[in-house]
């Protein structure tokens, strides 16, 4: 593929070739929805089972660190949809730079998660299967409520680690000017799953941090 | 050019109103509601998700289909959760079988 050459041979015109992108994007996107979707579905399963000891593990999970972190990555959705309206109005020095913020405010969030959530809960023993020594009430239940925590915001971050290589690769384009307001497709397409997994967290915060009543 | 192009200041509203949303519901989990908490924070989460759906992933300026896709994704989300829960809630509705009691015994223990 020439980069001068915006349209793909398969389309009429640049607006069906958008329409096929986007299409194509959503429907990869609903995938998504059932694979988190299947693990929230648990979650509310062993939440009503458990009650008590999910709500006691809500209250161990630091507040502040998650609110902050939501804070994070809705900015960095904000720098993603700027992004693309820069490469749409093909500004490249706004595009790079905001693709850049994009991907800094993605290593933060994940780095927080790894620096002072996951590895002081590993410290304090409440990683179950690696460091686990909590021994309050109903400390089997509790444990579940751990290994959800674990699983759901790993998978999460795993879609993050992904997210930033995306953003490496478009950076890296960017610089070479692959992209035009007729040639963005691929901006777009990738701003899609970043403010995808931005709607994941957007409800992991209040499922994992809030509800279990901090009153 | 394909696609919408979305002024600067609408996003800069959805950002002030998500990051207001978040003040929000961090807040009211500390207000003792009941049952209503949960009720509200998933609640604000929808809008937030639909604030982000809407704007960001620019779905207000997308084709009927594109939709069409997004709900059909919901839908059956809708019918996992539906189904999986209609199950486990309805399971007491009806006695346990006496012949299955013994069984029952072995695996409690």
């Amino acid at each position: 593929m020439h980069s001068s050459t915006a349209l793909a041979e398969q389309f009429d015109d640049l607006e069906q070739q958008h329409e096929a992108s986007s299409l194509g994007m959503w429907v990869f996107l609903g995938t998504e929805i059932m694979f988190f979707g299947g693990l929230f579905t648990a979650y509310i399963l062993f939440r009503n089972f458990y009650l008590p000891a999910f709500e006691a593990g809500s209250r161990l999970l630091n507040v502040r660190i998650g609110a902050f972190n939501t804070a994070v990555l809705l900015c960095s959705s904000l720098t993603m949809a700027l992004a693309v309206r820069a490469a749409q109005l093909g500004k490249k020095g706004a595009l790079i730079t905001f693709l850049l913020l994009t991907l800094l405010l993605g290593l933060t969030f994940v780095g927080v998660k790894l620096a002072f959530e996951w590895r002081h809960d590993y410290l304090e023993g409440l990683a179950p299967g690696v460091n686990w020594t909590f021994n309050g009430p109903d400390a089997r239940h509790l444990e579940l409520f751990f290994c959800f925590y674990f699983f759901l915001t790993g998978i999460h971050a795993l879609h993050m680690v992904i997210g930033v290589g995306i953003l490496t690769v478009l950076i890296i384009l960017a610089g070479r000017g692959r992209f035009s307001p007729l040639r963005y497709n691929a901006v777009e397409m990738s701003g899609l799953y970043w403010h995808f997994v931005d709607i994941v967290w957007i409800f992991l915060f209040p499922l994992l941090y809030l509800i279990g009543g901090r009153y | 050019m394909p696609g919408h192009v979305v002024p600067k200041k609408l996003y800069f509203l959805v950002f002030a109103a998500l990051i207001f949303f978040t003040a929000l519901t961090t807040g009211v989990a500390f207000v003792n509601l009941g049952k209503w908490n949960t009720v509200v924070a998933l609640a604000i989460a929808v809008s937030k998700a639909s604030l982000v759906v809407l704007f960001f992933m620019h779905l207000r300026w997308s084709s009927g289909l594109t939709r069409m896709t997004l709900l059909a994704a919901f839908v059956w989300f809708a019918i996992l959760v539906a189904l999986t829960l209609s199950d486990e809630f309805t399971r007491q509705w009806t006695p346990v079988p006496s012949s299955w009691e013994a069984q029952i015994q072995q695996q409690v223990r």
